[in-house]
């Protein structure tokens, strides 16, 4: 990716983007959809662009996610 | 389980940051005990909607996720304020074999960045774009909560994007995102 591609990706901003307070109230709960397979995405638009746009957020969400991944197994 | 949730949650960051060894246990302890008080204060707030271990977890991460905050805003090196734009093409890994190509975009970019944003929104930006702070670090800097610090960052992007357009650097969008 070229910087031109790079910083017009970061600057793109979506409106349906909940922010966090929003998406990490709602973390466990889509964690748990998206480890299942099932399409949280759909049923959580704004989180899904949320945890895309925020770094700290999509974090968190990875660390939650490997969780309960390992904790399935 | 609290234990071994912080430190796979670490060991996972880990590589990232400039920390390990014992701090890095240390970190995982002092998350897994500060994240079992926050769940002992916010069980009647658990409604079942997720498995009880995995609302439990967020909390873990959530501990690790600040004290890591925490750790970067302690380190001496970390400077809120200085402004250096000659790292503002690194910062989005534009190639400096094709600075004709991106000088200009840069160069409005800054101006943007002057002429747009507001002197609370204009300090985040050079915190977070242009001295690679982390925005957990800048809320502990700032004595503010990562929502605001993101709704802030979120109102600059949009309006720096906004001008870029309107100067031409950027096209418009076809879809709803701007």
């Amino acid at each position: 990716m070229n910087g031109w591609s790079a910083l017009d990706r970061f600057l793109r901003t979506d409106p349906r983007d909940v922010g966090c307070d929003q998406a990490m109230e709602m973390l466990h709960v889509y964690a748990e959809l998206v480890a299942a397979g099932e399409p949280a995405e759909e049923r959580y638009p704004g989180i899904a662009a949320h945890l895309q746009a925020c770094g700290p957020c999509g974090e968190d969400f990875a660390g939650l996610l490997a969780a309960v991944r390992g904790e399935a197994h | 389980m609290l234990v071994r949730i912080a430190r796979a949650e670490v060991a996972r960051r880990g590589p990232r940051l400039r920390i390990a060894g014992p701090e890095l246990d240390d970190l995982a302890y002092q998350a897994a005990a500060d994240a079992l008080v926050a769940i002992t204060g916010k069980i009647g707030q658990f409604r079942g909607e997720s498995r009880f271990t995995t609302w439990a977890c967020k909390f873990v991460i959530f501990e690790v996720s600040a004290k890591i905050g925490r750790h970067f805003w302690r380190h001496p090196a970390v400077r809120l304020d200085a402004e250096d734009w000659e790292r503002l093409p690194g910062r989005f890994g534009a190639d400096p074999a094709h600075q004709a190509e991106w000088g200009d975009l840069f160069a409005a970019l800054r101006r943007a960045v002057d002429s747009e944003l507001t002197p609370r929104q204009r300090k985040i930006f050079v915190a977070i774009v242009l001295n690679d702070i982390p925005l957990d670090t800048v809320v502990m800097h700032l004595g503010s909560s990562r929502n605001a610090i993101y709704q802030v960052m979120f109102e600059a992007r949009r309006k720096l994007r906004a001008a870029l357009v309107a100067d031409g650097y950027l096209g418009h969008d076809i879809a709803g995102c701007s």
